[in-house]
């Protein structure tokens, strides 16, 4: 079992850690697992984004052409990344911001108001997790709850306050995947 | 010991401080800035010395002095750091003092770019600094190989009193694995501080420690001392990994980053029924020549991937001896390689050899 896991959008969009999340929750479900982010000169609203890799035995490379699945929360993600989701895979699509539907039938893409869904839980800031719990609960990788003990204990002291509006945030995504 | 999640410049920094780090002096520059940022706050708070020099040359030139006072000391950069640090190399190197140097390539050559590189095989093999020497050359793989190598480089360079250099990229930096902590090591107090070392000479005879020998008769002699130890190195410090070369027909040689990616590389071969196989040096200085004679003996053909122009190619090709065909595929310019480029090259091997 090997699934790469493309998450894009913005610098501020929290994509970074949702990945980060991600990675953790693998690696204490004992996963073997990467995290590598987009790295260069960065400028706050560029672009931004990690590839995510779990894997049942020992990660090669940690980059992939081809991710089994992707989150895209700007328009320029989706231009980029909807092309190099592998067939059968799943597309996550901050609908939001990215008001074009997919040109991929053989994709399962979910289309999410992020930011609206957010909105209602009093925070644009956790559109991310809403994002990462409906990929989680589609591609069924890990078990959701496995992230909110990641959020538990990795959560850093500053932002810890932001806790349960994060987990709360995780189970909304999940609940529109399910339906 | 539990598993943490780790970024590659974190893991570096905090593996030199369970090594028993002393102290660091560098200077900022992307892709390794992360290593000084942590290092800034760690080492205060252990009541050990963080210094931002004003420049790479003062930084190497204060490792330098702090190693001549047989302090374990360490610097890190990045490719054109790098550059401007190779005089004091090359006096570390005289001298016989142990430092470590970490070098996160970048996309060279000049200012370059912050990418991921290979760019300074040679610098750091066969060139890192004037006069005959070599640093030893240690290439981690993965975030674990990066911890036990930081450990690893501090314990070398004091064995063999010489300089041990890291290189790995930006991406082994910027990276997040599992990977086990080692506990830490006590420094060493002030008291046991090696004989040589520039301590004050209360109650004995000064030392002296220089690169400076004027006599050419001297001079040869201190050359001759170091091509003797550096041949004790090459003799005992080679280290490599393999994967699946037990019946390989093809073989792979790469290293660091893209040796890992070279690991999905044969993992794919494999499942399309080639018998390819992968080494990745570990050491790039020493190299793992003999290994790699004893292959091409019996392999049809081997395929070096670098991101470079073809750096690590030639020690491959000076070992083979042309006992195999050696192909080579590289990207340029910060670059990274990615299977599904790397298998047509081999599968393209395959046809021809």
């Amino acid at each position: 079992m090997q699934e790469e896991i493309l998450i894009s959008g913005f610098g501020g969009q929290g994509t970074l850690f949702a990945g980060q999340m991600l990675a953790y929750a693998a690696m204490d479900a004992g996963f073997h697992v990467t995290w590598i982010p987009s790295y260069g000169p960065e400028i706050r609203g560029g672009r931004s984004r990690c590839t995510v890799i779990i894997s049942d035995q020992e990660i090669g490379s940690p980059l992939v052409r081809h991710p089994s699945a992707a989150i895209v929360m700007s328009i320029p993600s989706m231009e980029a990344f909807e092309p190099a989701v592998r067939p059968g895979g799943v597309l996550v699509v901050n609908a939001s911001l990215i008001p074009m539907r997919s040109q991929r039938p053989d994709l399962r893409v979910l289309y999410v108001p992020a930011l609206e869904m957010a909105m209602e839980l009093g925070s644009t800031r956790v559109a991310n997790m809403i994002c990462l719990g409906a990929l989680v609960q589609a591609m069924s990788i890990l078990p959701l709850e496995t992230i909110e003990q990641a959020m538990d204990r990795y959560l850093g002291e500053p932002h810890r306050q932001w806790l349960s509006l994060n987990k709360e945030a995780l189970r909304r995504g999940a609940s529109l995947a399910m339906q | 010991m539990a598993r943490e999640l780790w970024e590659g410049n974190m893991a570096i920094a905090e593996a030199a401080v369970r090594a028993g780090l002393e102290a660091f002096f560098g200077y900022p520059i992307t892709p390794q800035t992360e290593i000084l940022e942590y290092l800034s706050r760690r080492l205060p708070e252990l009541g050990r010395v963080f210094l931002q020099a004003e420049s790479e040359v003062a930084s190497i030139n204060m490792v330098y002095g702090a190693a001549c006072a047989g302090a374990r000391v360490m610097t890190s950069s990045s490719s054109p750091g790098i550059s401007l640090m190779q005089e004091g190399f090359s006096y570390i190197a005289c001298s016989e003092v142990p430092a470590v140097v970490v070098n996160l390539m970048r996309g060279g050559p000049g200012l370059g770019n912050v990418a991921p590189s290979q760019g300074d095989y040679f610098q750091a093999v066969k060139m890192a600094g004037h006069g005959d020497f070599h640093p030893i050359v240690l290439a981690p793989g993965s975030i674990q190989e990066a911890i036990d190598l930081t450990i690893l480089a501090f314990d070398l360079a004091d064995r063999y009193r010489t300089l041990a250099m890291i290189v790995a990229d930006g991406s082994l930096g910027q990276m997040m694995e599992p990977a086990e902590m080692p506990p830490m090591r006590p420094v060493r107090p002030p008291g046991e501080r090696p004989p040589w070392a520039l301590t004050g000479a209360r109650g004995r005879l000064p030392n002296v420690i220089t690169s400076l020998y004027l006599a050419e008769e001297d001079l040869e002699q201190v050359n001759l001392r170091l091509q003797a130890k550096l041949r004790r190195i090459a003799a005992n410090e080679v280290r490599w990994k393999e994967y699946a070369t037990d019946d390989a027909e093809l073989l792979i040689v790469a290293f660091g980053t893209v040796g890992r990616i070279c690991q999905t590389v044969v993992r794919e071969a494999r499942a399309k029924g080639l018998k390819a196989g992968l080494l990745r040096p570990v050491t790039l200085w020493p190299f793992p020549s003999t290994r790699i004679a004893e292959l091409a003996a019996r392999v049809r053909g081997m395929l070096v991937v670098e991101m470079n122009a073809g750096q690590m190619l030639e020690d491959v090709r000076l070992a083979v001896e042309a006992r195999c065909p050696v192909r080579f595929y590289g990207r340029l310019g910060g670059m990274i390689p990615l299977p599904d480029e790397i298998l047509p090259q081999l599968e393209a091997m395959d046809a021809e050899v």
